[in-house]
């Protein structure tokens, strides 16, 4: 293997999802026409003053709570100082030294491995608006345009230790960490639409080495597989720069998801002195352990403990158990259909496989779905009872999801229902080897391979409605008849 | 004491263009500043607590409601140039 150890720590910014602004009322409605989500608060009109919303910090520290962290009594809002146009009062209103949030950890999966990455911090802040440049990027474009709706809303970011250790790492920490702040419904991550952001340091030293080596921030990350192709880039790239007996120089690049490299964007010497200092117009927030326990109560089971109940409690996979945890919303339909039919592990296979099918086909979640946890519980206990096939059944729940009507009304409707009365099918199939007496006397030889072949042509004769178990019941009692 | 140097830097990182005279007079200026603060370092700070803001206050917090904002063509009043509803700014980086 490489001789270079790999060490990565990631910034992630997630808007929070409240329903006004972090210091104003405006709305944080996603899109609408430029500038029409804005008032002289989040425009930075001079004499405006910021009002801090108390759901932010709610949802701040939820969100702090899932992550492990500690709550500090005390937090307090800085001015951190930089021109640039989509920051309307030349600073934004962010935590400096007494963050909301410290010292969490976050453990995810990989491979079937447990591991574990530090949260450093978690801080709120004001997220800055949006520009579109009049070129293909912010480099070169002759002019740029401010659009001011995203300003204000309330965003945590999300600073963790330099604990991971390979992109692939990377790439699942982050989405354990996805998955709990959705759990917590503090964000809605919608990375597409920016909601969650990415930032990676990245670092190569000497394995066995305990000094970090210099590192190299990457921004413009903007889905899992952006970052893990990145990351692995950017791994490869340092590599070939000590190899070849060279530095790297401490800078931020950006990464171009087309051409799949990372290019510079500006280096250590041109970076930034914010100039922190305490905001006068807001005072600390003081958060006690009342505060704190009530948060605490409210938290829901977060993903890697459902995770785990659901393998022993329904007798899964690790690999069923991660998807249908994955989501929240997923994890729900699969316990409400479980509390009407006890089989977990059917109710599995038909949620991943042709359930998942029919969400990804219509492009929605499982939330948008007409079906109900009962009518899929429904389905199954039809096919149960042998009254549907299997294959039917996928039909019905094909014709279920896009009239949300009850499956019976379904196979009623369709004249599905199968067939398993041995009289009505002996006809049937006595009429069949009648029609085909030399694949019988094959048959009767023992060539079993015909078996199936009586039992397809009895149901290409019923339409697919006998239920091939009692098919293959009446033949075999021909043959033994003859015998 | 703040070297010019540190002058000229703050002035930069302000965005601020000073006569050679300006920065001798904002050298001075801020070192009285500094030097006013520099007499708090000889209190004896060792069993009070650090304060964050002037006003013993926290916790000032408003309900998470909706109030409806500025028209579109408002905010944009005050633009030096406005395109399509946007801010038209200039380039920010070569």
């Amino acid at each position: 293997m490489s001789k270079y150890e790999t060490v990565i720590g990631l910034e992630i910014h997630t808007e929070l999802l409240t329903k006004s602004k972090i210091f104003c009322g405006c709305t944080t409605e996603f899109g609408g026409d430029p500038n029409s989500h804005c008032c002289p608060v989040c425009l930075g009109l001079p004499g405006a003053l910021p009002v801090m919303n108390q759901q932010a910090i709610e949802y701040a520290v939820s969100a702090g709570l899932a992550l492990n962290c500690r709550i500090p009594r005390y937090n307090k809002f800085d001015r951190k100082n930089y021109f640039y146009p989509d920051l309307p009062k030349a600073y934004q209103i962010s935590q400096f030294d007494l963050p909301i949030c410290v010292d969490g950890f976050v453990e995810y999966e990989l491979e079937g491995e447990r591991l574990r990455a530090g949260i450093t911090r978690a801080h709120l802040e004001e997220e800055a608006g949006k520009s579109v440049h009049s070129g293909n990027s912010i480099l070169g474009s002759d002019f740029s345009l401010m659009d001011y709706n995203r300003s204000g809303i309330p965003l945590i970011e999300i600073v963790t230790e330099p604990d991971l250790r390979s992109p692939a790492q990377a790439r699942s920490f982050l989405e354990q960490l996805k998955s709990i702040l959705e759990y917590t419904k503090v964000s809605d991550c919608k990375m597409q639409e920016g909601s969650l952001r990415c930032d990676a340091n990245v670092s190569l030293r000497p394995v066995g080495s305990l000094e970090l080596g210099t590192k190299v921030e990457i921004k413009n990350l903007n889905s899992f597989k952006a970052i893990e192709r990145a990351l692995e880039y950017e791994v490869h790239r340092q590599a070939q720069v000590y190899d070849q007996g060279g530095r790297i120089v401490q800078e931020t690049r950006a990464w171009d998801d087309v051409a799949g490299i990372t290019v510079t964007m500006r280096s250590k010497e041109e970076s930034h002195d914010y100039r922190y200092f305490p905001d006068p117009d807001l005072v600390p927030i003081e958060i006690d352990a009342h505060w704190v326990e009530r948060l605490t109560d409210a938290l829901p089971e977060l993903p890697l403990a459902k995770k785990q109940r659901f393998i022993e409690s329904y007798g899964l996979s690790d690999y069923e158990a991660g998807v249908l945890t994955a989501s929240q919303d997923f994890a729900l339909f699969f316990e409400q259909t479980v509390a009407e039919y006890q089989n977990g592990k059917d109710v599995a296979n038909w949620l991943m496989g042709e359930f998942s099918k029919l969400l990804n086909n219509a492009r929605i979640t499982i939330t948008d779905t007409q079906v109900t946890p009962r009518q899929l519980a429904e389905l199954l206990m039809t096919i149960d009872k042998g009254l549907i096939s299997g294959t039917q059944g996928k039909e019905v729940l094909s014709a279920m999801f896009t009239s949300g009507l009850n499956p019976s009304v379904i196979i009623k409707d369709k004249g599905m229902q199968q067939i398993s009365d041995s009289q009505a099918l002996a006809g049937v199939v006595d009429q069949i080897l009648a029609d085909n007496p030399k694949e019988f006397e094959r048959l009767q030889q023992g060539n079993e391979k015909l078996l199936g072949f009586f039992v397809g042509q009895v149901m290409k004769e019923t339409k697919g409605k006998a239920n091939p178990q009692v098919v293959n019941q009446i033949i075999s009692e021909r043959l033994r008849e003859l015998s | 004491m703040i070297s010019k140097e540190q002058v000229k830097r703050v002035a930069d990182l302000a965005r601020l263009v000073l006569t050679e005279s300006e920065m001798l007079q904002q050298q001075q200026d801020l070192n009285q500043i500094l030097d006013a603060a520099d007499r708090l370092k000889s209190v004896n700070t060792t069993d009070i607590e650090p304060t964050a803001h002037a006003i013993p206050l926290t916790n000032v917090t408003r309900d998470d409601l909706v109030v409806e904002g500025l028209s579109k063509n408002d905010a944009v009043k005050n633009g030096p140039e406005v395109t399509k509803g946007y801010f038209k700014v200039p380039q920010i980086m070569e």
